[in-house]
């Protein structure tokens, strides 16, 4: 049926082909020039995935993610979409699975031989779908902040990896709180413990302070009590934390139960966005701190117009947090990027992208580059929480160059 | 031949529903559908390793495995790990703090191999630690419960318990096992390259070979007194246990060999799919391994393969075609087969076969279908 309706459209657009070209307009390139490796673009669409799990213990993080990567694209097409032709979208449902992923992505690849896919969001999706991509040579743009220690060809990074958003978030809590004693704690999985890695070194080597306490909870645990009893004893000058997804509601609910609120004590968060503190309660977070690169109160005219089309389009109650401003910038990336190349083909969109002179002024964000290693130059923000949920950017850091293998941080 | 007839296929009825099985997966899948297709059922066909072993486990020993899973896991991880160290050569690995090792235990700080993957250097022993490995776990789990005689539910909630403690092991020793990620980006088996296209078909037909072979062997078990003992205990444990026979044992063996077969699967789910992770050793694919069986009709070898095809191919033809709904179609499937087939796929089968098929009634009519299994409601064969 969709290859039926494409064609139709093909068989349409030709008339008006022809218009353009006889009346000496700058016509749209070729399909066989900008196509040479049999993408499914026709001479007026250009089909793109988007891979993110609608069902699952991961719908709720992954939601705001397709919305913005939706928004983007319709931007995109209302502008006249690119090289001419106006994307169309195929998506697919990962379930919170990892084999899901894999299968869907080489269905996305191979089946509907899609010019890039849009998706992923944990780094076990990642992890599962990469080899696919790389066998397939596919595109993904990934837009969740993640451990770093990898840069495929396929795969562009939107999201900041774990130097850009921890190094100048411990500098600022050392300065400004005069943060002595640290005590870690997260989710144990592989972002949680090569953060907390990072953390350590640099709270040791750089900062001349000192790791009290480091913990990690399985994932989807809810009892804290422990940990808590041990923060209590040790004192800390400041609680790191990288609690992940539903964790997080038992353990900032329990901390508040416990009399440790921010009052009392400083707390440093990477794992916190919009989107979580909506299941939290804004009330049980009020005066803590997270460090991301993007918070949905940021004040600036891109950002403005971001959130206002953002709740247009999916509704007045939605909040944007750092991975959906993340995925947001996907498509534009990849526009920029096709354009400089002249071309879908994968491997002359890899190399523009690679070239280091993709930027996007109108990033939410605020200015963003592509480095040559794949991630974006980005800039690290520290917000602190307030009751309605939303956060107030207290710090920011200058452009920091991504650096996914960092020396002296293994 | 009499022998082949009646211990392997189970007679007429039986024969003919393996020959189509055999058609089906050998023949008319690879002709009508491209690669891509085909390693999907090549992975279905994977689950239906396990869907098998609990015909065998529950359908006809009563013994219901929430924690099949475990089994298929640690077959899958047995070959991941093979995989995973070939991939791992000193000059693939050479920006990693410890060249030579898997990349997931230079980012947990481990500087040298564990001594339970130096095995997994050889192919040879990976090969016997699938086969044995899960199969002797199995066996330490049923002595432990079946000579306590622990049964029924309360055997089901330790197996699913199981499966829990196995998760969180591996989710949690991350620096040994891969944690939440899993083990990924395996390539290649010794130099050959697995994800290409002749591999791929290769896989599937071995799989396909190496799955009519455990039905054939699961069968001839059944058709043998042992399989009439364990109908027997599954019916009635007292009565065996009454006229002399050590009940516990033939649990132990059944559980184990059950667990053989489903490791079996793992172990090929790894070669066809290209990794392995934790989400299959928890208590949600061992349930739906459950499903898969029931669906099939639980007393059905044959029926537990079409069972899980057809599972698995809803799941994926309405998540292609309704991203958002899916879920609740998968529901309607679940309902409307317990619904309206109460003996799954292969009551069906029992029910219209003979209409379709003239030939098999009235020979079955005849002479001695020999021992044609009835479960409570009277119907169904080996």
């Amino acid at each position: 049926m969709k290859y039926f309706r494409t064609k139709i459209k093909g068989l349409m657009a030709l008339p008006a082909a022809i218009l353009l070209s006889t009346s000496c307009f700058a016509a749209t390139p070729s399909t066989a020039d900008i196509n040479t490796t049999g993408l499914a673009i026709t001479d007026d669409t250009v089909t793109v995935g988007i891979l993110h799990s609608l069902t699952g213990t991961m719908a709720i993080s992954e939601t705001g993610a397709q919305e913005a990567e939706k928004l983007a694209i319709s931007q995109i097409n209302e502008m006249g979409g690119i090289l001419g032709r106006k994307i169309e979208i195929v998506q697919e449902d990962g379930a919170s699975d990892w084999p899901t992923f894999a299968e869907k992505s080489r269905k996305l690849l191979v089946r509907d031989k899609v010019a890039a896919v849009f998706g992923a969001w944990t780094s076990a999706s990642r992890k599962a779908v990469l080899p696919v991509f790389e066998k397939e040579n596919g595109l993904l743009y990934y837009p969740t902040f993640y451990e770093g220690l990898e840069q495929s060809k396929n795969v562009i990074y939107t999201g900041q990896e774990a130097t850009q958003q921890i190094l100048d978030g411990l500098n600022w809590v050392a300065k400004e709180k005069k943060a002595k004693t640290f005590y870690l704690i997260g989710s144990d999985y592989i972002w949680p413990r090569t953060s907390m890695k990072i953390a350590r070194k640099h709270i040791e080597n750089v900062l001349g302070g000192k790791v009290v306490g480091e913990e990690y909870k399985p994932l989807g645990d809810t009892q804290f009590g422990s940990v808590i009893n041990k923060i209590r004893l040790k004192k800390p000058d400041v609680i790191y934390a990288a609690v992940v997804g539903g964790s997080n509601v038992a353990w900032f609910k329990q901390l508040k139960a416990a009399g440790i609120t921010a009052k009392k004590q400083t707390l440093l968060t990477i794992s916190v966005t919009e989107d979580e503190v909506l299941g939290i309660g804004g009330e049980n977070l009020e005066g803590f701190y997270s460090i991301m690169k993007y918070f949905q109160s940021q004040d600036n005219e891109n950002n403005k117009a971001f959130v206002k089309a953002f709740k247009e389009m999916w509704g007045e109650d939605s909040v944007i947090g750092d991975v959906t401003q993340a995925a947001y910038l996907g498509p534009w990336l990849w526009k920029a990027a096709v354009e400089k190349a002249g071309s879908f083909d994968v491997d002359k969109v890899v190399k523009a992208s690679e070239e280091g002179e993709i930027e996007l002024k109108t990033a939410p964000e605020g200015y963003v580059k592509l480095h040559p290693n794949h991630h974006l130059w980005s800039v690290a923000r520290v917000g602190e929480w307030k009751k309605d949920g939303q956060a107030t950017v207290v710090y920011e850091s200058g452009l920091i160059e991504p650096n996914p293998f960092p020396e002296g941080y293994q | 031949m009499n022998f082949v007839y009646e211990k392997l296929m189970g007679g007429k009825q039986g024969l003919l529903g393996f020959v189509l099985l055999a058609a089906l997966i050998l023949v008319i899948m690879p002709m009508f559908f491209d690669i891509f297709r085909l390693n999907l059922i090549g992975k279905y066909l994977t689950y239906a390793f396990a869907a098998v072993s609990l015909v065998l486990l529950w359908g006809y020993g009563g013994i219901l495995s929430l924690g099949q899973g475990v089994f298929f896991g640690l077959g899958g991880y047995g070959m991941a790990m093979f995989l995973k160290l070939e991939a791992s050569s000193p000059e693939n690995t050479k920006i990693q703090s410890t060249p030579g090792i898997p990349d997931f235990m230079d980012w947990n700080q481990i500087t040298e191999l564990p001594w339970f993957w130096v095995p997994f250097e050889s192919f040879t022993l990976t090969i016997i630690a699938i086969l044995t490995l899960p199969a002797l776990f199995a066996y330490i789990i049923g002595k432990a419960m079946f000579t306590r005689r622990v049964g029924g539910v309360y055997f089901a909630i330790i197996t699913q318990v199981i499966a829990v403690i196995l998760t969180i092991l591996i989710v949690g020793q991350q620096g040994f096992t891969g944690g939440i990620n899993g083990i990924t980006d395996l390539r290649t088996l010794n130099g050959w390259d697995i994800t290409s296209d002749s591999a791929k078909y290769f896989f599937y037909f071995l799989n396909a070979g190496l799955l009519l072979t455990v039905i054939v062997i699961s069968r001839f078990i059944l058709t043998s007194k042992f399989g009439s003992l364990l109908l027997a205990m599954r019916d009635k444990e007292d009565r065996v246990r009454f006229s002399g026979y050590d009940v516990a044992h033939f649990k132990i063996f059944i559980f184990s060999f059950a667990a053989m077969i489903s490791a079996i699967g793992g172990a090929m789910f790894t070669l066809q799919v290209g990794f392995m992770s934790p989400s299959f050793v928890g208590i949600v694919p061992s349930i739906e391994m459950v499903i898969f069986a029931a669906v099939g009709g639980r007393i059905s070898l044959i029926g537990a393969v079409y069972g899980t095809l057809m599972i698995n191919a809803g799941k994926t033809a309405f998540s292609e075609s309704f991203p958002e709904l899916w879920l609740f179609l998968m529901g309607g499937l679940f309902i409307s087969v317990v619904m309206f087939f109460p003996n799954g796929l292969a009551g069906l089968w029992n029910d219209y076969a003979p209409r379709v098929f003239p030939f098999l009634k009235e020979k079955a009519k005849t002479k001695d279908v020999p021992p044609v299994v009835t479960d409570e409601t009277g119907k169904g064969t080996v």
